[in-house]
Formats: C-alpha cells, structure tokens, sequence
C-alpha cells in the first residue's frame, strides 16, 4: 500500500516528544479531512495543553481556545456556521477537568461538531501533573504516591459519562497502541465526521494515547502502559451509536 | 518489495516502527540525525512488504511508501 | 412612532436591528429578559440564540462565533460578568469584535439584586488578566441604551475589540417610550479580513492568542494593542454637558446615576446655585477634556456615583487633582435621590460662601 503525508498536514516537525501519541492522532484527523475532501470547509479549534500549537500543523483555519473552552468556541462557530465543519481536538486536562461543563452540555445539545478527545492519563505540557483520568496508582508529580480512590477519586471515564446523555449521537474509545488499533481509529474518526456532514449531531472519539515523557518511560513501555493498564481501565469499544 | 523510505531528519528514534514491523525489518541507526536523535533505518528494502504497520505507529510521519514496483522476477518481459 | 419597552427589551431590539445574529447568555436577575427576549426574537430573524451552561461558555460562544464572522452579543450582571472575565481577556488578545452588556446589581459577592454601579473599575480598568482595554459606553436613559447598543456593534467592528454596555438593575428595569428608529452605522466597517470560515481560495487562518516565540513577540504584541487603544483614546470621546460654563461646582456622574443628579443639578440653579454637571457616556475612554476643562474655572467637584468611590477616581486623575472632588456614594444596592444630591450640592455651596 501507498503511505504518504495526507495536505492537510503540513511538513512542519511538531514539537511533540519521541514517542507521544499525538502525532499519530493528527495524521489520522488529517487523512480523514483529506478523504472527506473537506478541508478548506474545515475550522478546527486547538486547545490549552501538549495540542495548543495544532496550527502549526494543521493546514486548515483554527482557533486557539482558553483551556477547556473548545466545546463553547465550537458551539459558537457552527451556530454561526452551519454548513462548515467543525472540531474540537482536545487533551483530558482540557476536556475532562477544566471544560467538564462545556463537554457536558455541547454534547447534551447535540451540536452538530466532532470532538477528538486524547487521553493520555497526565498533564503533558505542564510536566506531568494529575489528569482527571489518571489511573489509581499511578504516580504524577501532584500523586507522587499513586493516584488513591479515597483523596483523589478514580479515574474519569468520559465515554461512560456521556453515553448517559440522550443528546449524544456516537461516542467510542479507540486507541493508537498498535498499528491496527490505530487502523481501527482511523474508522472511528472518520465515522464521527461523517456523522456532522451528515448532520447527525454530536461525536466524541476517545483516543487513548502515549506520553512516555511524563509517564517516566520509553516509548515502547509507554506503547505497553497502554495496552496492559488503560485499556483495562478504559475498555476500547462503541459506547452510543444513535447515527 | 515496496518503495519505502525513511526520512530520517523527521525522525525522533521512538523506535515504535522497529517494535511494529512484522518482519523485524527496521532497526535503528548507529548514527545519529542532524538533530542529535537516534534515527530508525530499514534493514532490507528488498524484504519489504509494504503493509504500512510501520507508518500506522510512526508519530513523525518519517515513513512514505510509494507505489509498489513490481518485482524482480516479474517485471515484464522477463521468463 | 414610539413603543414602550423595558430597558433589557430595548438593549436587544437595537441589538437586532444592529445585525446582530448571535446571542448566547446564562439567567441572571435582572438582566432575565434579555435572554429571553433573544429567545424568541433572534430566530425569528435567522439569527442563533443558545442558553448557555455558564456564563464562561457564553462568551466562549461569542469568542467562536466573532471568529465566524456574526455580529454577536452576551449579556448579565454582576456575579456573571466576573465569570465572563477569562473569556473577555482572550477575545481582546484575538481582538474579536463582540458587544457585551453588564446590567450591574449590588455586591460583592452574591450581593443583592438592587441596582448597582460596583463593577466600574472591573469595567474601565479590565477584570481579566493582561494588559487590555474594553470600551465601555454607559447610558442614562433607553433611547440613549437603543442608540449606544447599535453603535456598539459598529466600535466593536470598527476597532475589532469587545465593548461593554455598563448598565445597571434600574435601566434594565425600567420602562420608558423609545423610538425604535433604523440602524445606520456611526463609524467605518472594515471587512472582516479575519474570519474562520473555512480556507478555500486562501490560506489557511489561525486565531490565537499565545505568542512564546521569539521571546519578545508577545512584547511587540502588547505594543500593537496599545498603540490600538491609544488610537481609540484619541477618537472616542462621548460625554454630556450641563451648564458648565460658569458653574462653581461640577457635578460628575454617569448612567442612571447621571439621570437622577441632573434633577438635582436643575434644582440648584433654580436656586440661584452656579452648578454644572459633566456626565460621560464612554467610560473607557475616559473623556477628560471637559473636566480638565472645568477644573480652570470651577471651584470643586461632587461625584456621584452607586458604589463606595471607583469613577471618583478617574474624576480626580482627569481634573489632576487641581479642585477638592468631594463624593456622594454608597454601595450595595444604595441609590441617591435628587433630594438627597441636592442637599449636597447645597452644603458645598454654602462652605464655598463660608470660605
């Protein structure tokens, strides 16, 4: 098979650390927009975290939003303009903590966007801090002994959470921990921007992703934290499908 | 065999190619890029499938398979 | 021919006619009718009206769709607004035009529901982080709130910067006959050369507001918005006059507060007492010319103002201190009657013959 660089992504080298999820996440939004042949009516929004500098590398029009905030922007920019496509690409720090309430209530209202939700369980661009989707146990710098049930509470699983809402068309949890989960990734992403061309309403792709960086591994060991902890935590599968 | 190609200035030595490829055909390099990282080199071009399971992992996207060529002792005209 | 609406009602009837097509806004007493006369009538004229989760969605609402290229508006009070704040600081960065209206109620904290005029230096002095400006237009009556909102929209556009409507519970509240006359742009509109709408035939566009390098880019950053301000500053001068010319005493005041000392300021010279009052209508900019002005020939000045002493201070810079600036005020809910600023107006009076 023929493997090159989809146009939606430029040639910039990102800033990203060896080994970090997020590279294989914006190949596989790009291929997508390519595919969908979508790109010049394409308005992604970056986020606050590892992810703020998406324009660098996106060769699509973004907004750059106040941390947790994407779900409003979003909101704001597809009432405003219905027939163009609209993405939020955002960290679990953004998206399950800080913009809790956005994620929530953007869902619930069924807007018509797509979210692309990378949970690599730490705080990568402020060091490696708690996220709100931390495993119990594991160690950050504010949990430097372990994430606990008891003080810090488990781990948030944003697909469960939101399978609730009525408002939500399709929510599932991929991975990019082996080729073929990240094949499999691909099919979710592209599903959820079908959903909005289609105008189906709200979907939520879950990424779960590498930081090696701050989790203190090599990147094959970040590959492995992966596949043998979060994907036991946060099982991989469709969690609402209403398209 | 498959037209593949590492751009080794692109590549941060994660090393996720080498786990990945079935054949145990990319390694990393002895040398290190222009940017002072360890970078990944493919062992065999020949032995080369061009399943892209490497690509699929690379978050660099320092791997570009072109088309495929056909090979050697199929190419036309030959017995 | 005129109609008799609340000042809320008024605000977003200009706000309507002004094009505004994006409303997003959280319920707060007592700004309650603007989101819902946005409800109803912003559909009505193909615009988007969302009720937002939070106030900090709201104006992340508005961040979005002023990208998108509308003509957008949130509105609360008080409580509201300090959440908004985040939200203010980042579209001023991006210098997204948007209008945001304020109809300020007693505080801090939950405080009460009164009408207040509290939040004047978060307004004029900036509440959220970094160094930015609002413009901020504070009416006293509602055709003068019809005339400022649909002018709003056009500072906003023509400045690319957020102005803030700085009302309070009475004007938002109150019900008076205004003539709902056509909309007709008081200043240039630039074309939106800055819209997200998807990159076709062009290059891509990013909106954004972090600048880490080179190092001192954010610093040439702030130098280009300040030069902004600076421009604004030198153009935007709104203020009223009353008989200041040979006035002993000046009386200071805006807003609802303004309405209420001019029956007092009538009172006085009815009384044979030589008082003038300056009420400006842009807060921010501040108009100093008149009172530096007034500051030559008056002998002192008595603001009046609904909090416990924040306008009093841009009075006493503008003047430079050259006159005593006495003060009339109180926080909390607490409104002045024309009695009441009368009775002031005549102490000071009376000490000046003493003198």
């Amino acid at each position: 098979m023929e493997f090159e660089r989809p146009t939606t992504l430029l040639e910039t080298r990102t800033h990203y650390c060896p080994g970090c999820g997020h590279g294989i996440v914006h190949r596989l939004v790009a291929e997508v927009i390519d595919e969908l042949g979508i790109r010049e009516r394409t308005i992604g929004t970056a986020p606050v975290g590892c992810a703020v500098l998406l324009y660098d590398y996106f060769n699509c029009d973004i907004i750059e939003c106040a941390h947790g905030r994407p779900p409003a922007v979003a909101t704001g920019l597809k009432r405003v303009l219905p027939d163009r496509i609209v993405f939020t690409y955002q960290g679990d720090g953004d998206l399950a903590a800080i913009g809790t309430s956005e994620t929530i209530h953007t869902a619930n209202r069924g807007e018509n966007i797509t979210a692309i939700f990378v949970n690599n369980a730490v705080y990568g661009m402020t060091g490696g801090q708690m996220a709100p989707t931390t495993l119990l146990g594991q160690s950050t710098t504010t949990s430097p002994d372990g994430r606990g049930l008891n003080h810090e509470g488990p781990p948030l699983k944003v697909c469960e959470l939101l399978a609730s809402l009525d408002g939500v068309t399709y929510l599932e949890r991929v991975a990019v921990s082996t080729a073929k989960d990240t094949i499999k990734a691909r099919k979710a992403i592209r599903k959820a921007f079908v959903n909005q061309i289609e105008g189906k309403g709200y979907s939520l792709v879950e990424v779960l992703s590498m930081c090696p960086t701050d989790w203190k591994l090599s990147p094959q060991q970040g590959v492995d934290f992966v596949n043998h902890q979060m994907k036991k935590v946060f099982p991989l599968g469709v969690y609402k499908d209403r398209s | 065999m498959a037209d593949i190609k590492i751009d080794k200035d692109r590549c941060k030595g994660c090393c996720l190619c080498v786990a990945e490829c079935p054949r145990g055909n990319i390694r990393m390099a002895e040398l290190l890029n222009d940017a002072g990282q360890p970078y990944a080199e493919i062992v065999d071009t020949d032995n080369c499938t061009g399943c892209a399971l490497c690509c699929q992992m690379c978050p660099d996207l320092a791997i570009a398979i072109g088309p495929k060529k056909p090979a050697p002792d199929k190419a036309p005209g030959s017995v | 021919m005129k109609i008799l609406l609340k000042g809320n009602e008024v605000m977003c009837e200009a706000a309507i006619q002004a094009g505004c097509r994006f409303f997003a806004g959280y319920p707060i007493t007592p700004q309650n009718e603007v989101p819902e006369y946005m409800s109803h009538r912003m559909p009505a004229v193909g615009g988007a009206f969302v009720q937002a989760e939070s106030e900090i969605a709201a104006i992340n609402m508005l961040f979005g769709a002023s990208a998108a290229g509308a003509r957008c508006m949130t509105s609360s009070s008080s409580p509201g607004i300090s959440l908004k704040q985040e939200g203010i600081s980042y579209i001023t960065a991006a210098e997204l035009p948007c209008v945001i209206a304020n109809m300020q109620r007693g505080g801090p904290g939950l405080g009460n529901i009164r009408a207040s005029q509290a939040d004047y230096w978060q307004a004029v002095k900036g509440g959220g982080h970094g160094d930015y400006r609002l413009i901020v237009l504070g009416p006293s009556t509602l055709p003068e709130l019809y005339t400022l909102t649909m002018n709003a929209f056009d500072y906003a556009d023509h400045y690319r910067n957020p102005v803030l409507i700085l009302g309070d519970g009475i004007l938002g509240q109150m019900a008076e006959p205004v003539e709902l006359t056509p909309y007709a742009p008081v200043v240039d509109l630039p074309e939106k050369d800055f819209v997200l709408d998807g990159c076709a035939g062009r290059k891509p566009r990013v909106i954004k507001t972090l600048y880490l390098r080179p190092a001192l880019e954010l610093v040439h950053r702030n130098e280009l918005l300040q030069a902004k301000y600076d421009k604004i500053s030198s153009e935007l001068s709104l203020f009223e006059e009353i008989e200041t010319a040979d006035a002993e005493l000046i009386v200071a005041a805006y807003g609802i507060t303004a309405r209420i000392a001019k029956g007092a300021v009538r009172t006085a010279r009815r009384n044979g007492l030589k008082v003038g009052m300056i009420r400006p209508i842009t807060l921010w900019p501040f108009p100093e010319e008149p009172f530096m002005r007034a500051a030559r020939t008056a002998e002192k000045f008595l603001v009046v103002e609904m909090s416990n002493g924040q306008f009093i201070e841009d009075v006493k810079l503008a003047t430079a201190c050259r006159r005593p600036v006495e003060f009339l005020g109180k926080g909390g809910g607490w409104y002045p009657t024309p009695e009441a600023i009368f009775e002031k107006i005549s102490t000071m009076c009376e000490k000046s013959l003493a003198d």
